[in-house]
């Protein structure tokens, strides 16, 4: 499976609102909880998200322990031109992911 | 005797009675609203010092979670989003979770709306709070309380 699913609109007239869906596959470990042995599993949390469209940042967000396994988020934006919106995010242990989808704007 | 007492009383006391009256549900009805006391300085520290107003957010979640385990939350501001006038941050709170600070949002004018979803994690039954910052330095906030029937993020689960 994909390690994130970004949703757009078919077809965006140009200037109006539409919303993107996000959904990034990931575990959030807060860190409060222990294996089976009885160690602490360490926090590994999705700490900053960022969405860029055609080279603007749309999204941003920072994100902490309170937020559920596999993150959703659902924001909206102005459609400027068909081009690219592409998602950021980094977690705990360094990891740098990223997810990119193709706009199409009617006239 | 009795009847002598009641004849005392005057139209001024019946109308003081009448008010009190009023008064209690409305003193009740306030403290429920207050902000958790836990949550004051971290609210203060992302408005910048100040205490938000209550309005033009909404804060929708439902009443009643089943698991505190992912909880939806959408969170409205009302706002043109236009360069002079928008929303520049969206703050989440929660009264008991472990860390009480669950997000921060940051919009600007390209957003075109004010309005952000996402699922939560909740440690049992409590309030949450949303709070907005304008670029024109003003905050809002709102509060929800929602009932959780199984905890998420309880020590040793």
């Amino acid at each position: 499976m994909a390690k994130a699913r970004i949703k757009v609109p078919k077809v965006v007239k140009r200037g109006a609102v539409f919303e993107v869906r996000l959904l990034i596959r990931h575990p959030m470990e807060t860190g409060f909880r222990y294996n089976n042995v009885g160690q602490k599993i360490p926090k590994n949390i999705v700490h900053t998200v960022r969405c860029v469209y055609n080279g603007t940042e749309v999204f941003h967000a920072e994100l902490f322990p309170g937020i559920a396994a596999n993150p959703y988020f659902s924001f909206f934006t102005i459609a400027e031109g068909s081009g690219e919106l592409e998602c950021v995010w980094t977690d705990d242990a360094g990891v740098t992911t990223s997810e990119r989808v193709a706009l199409t704007v009617s006239e | 005797m009795i009847y002598a007492q009641l004849s005392r009383l005057s139209r001024r006391h019946v109308l003081a009675g009448l008010l009190g009256c009023l008064l209690v549900p409305l003193g009740k009805a306030r403290s429920a609203d207050a902000l958790p006391e836990k949550l004051v300085p971290l609210i203060r520290q992302a408005t910048g010092g100040m205490l938000p107003q209550v309005g033009r957010v909404s804060l929708i979640l439902p009443t009643l979670a089943e698991s505190g385990h992912s909880v939806r939350l959408r969170v409205r501001v009302e706002s043109p989003m236009t360069p002079q006038a928008h929303v520049r941050h969206i703050h989440i709170f929660s009264e008991k979770n472990p860390r009480p600070v669950i997000a921060r949002f940051s919009l600007g004018p390209q957003a075109g709306r004010a309005e952000v979803h996402t699922r939560i994690r909740l440690a049992g039954t409590q309030q949450v709070v949303a709070v907005a910052v304008m670029n024109d330095g003003t905050a809002w906030m709102a509060s929800a309380e929602v009932v959780v029937t199984a905890a998420a993020c309880v020590e040793g689960s």
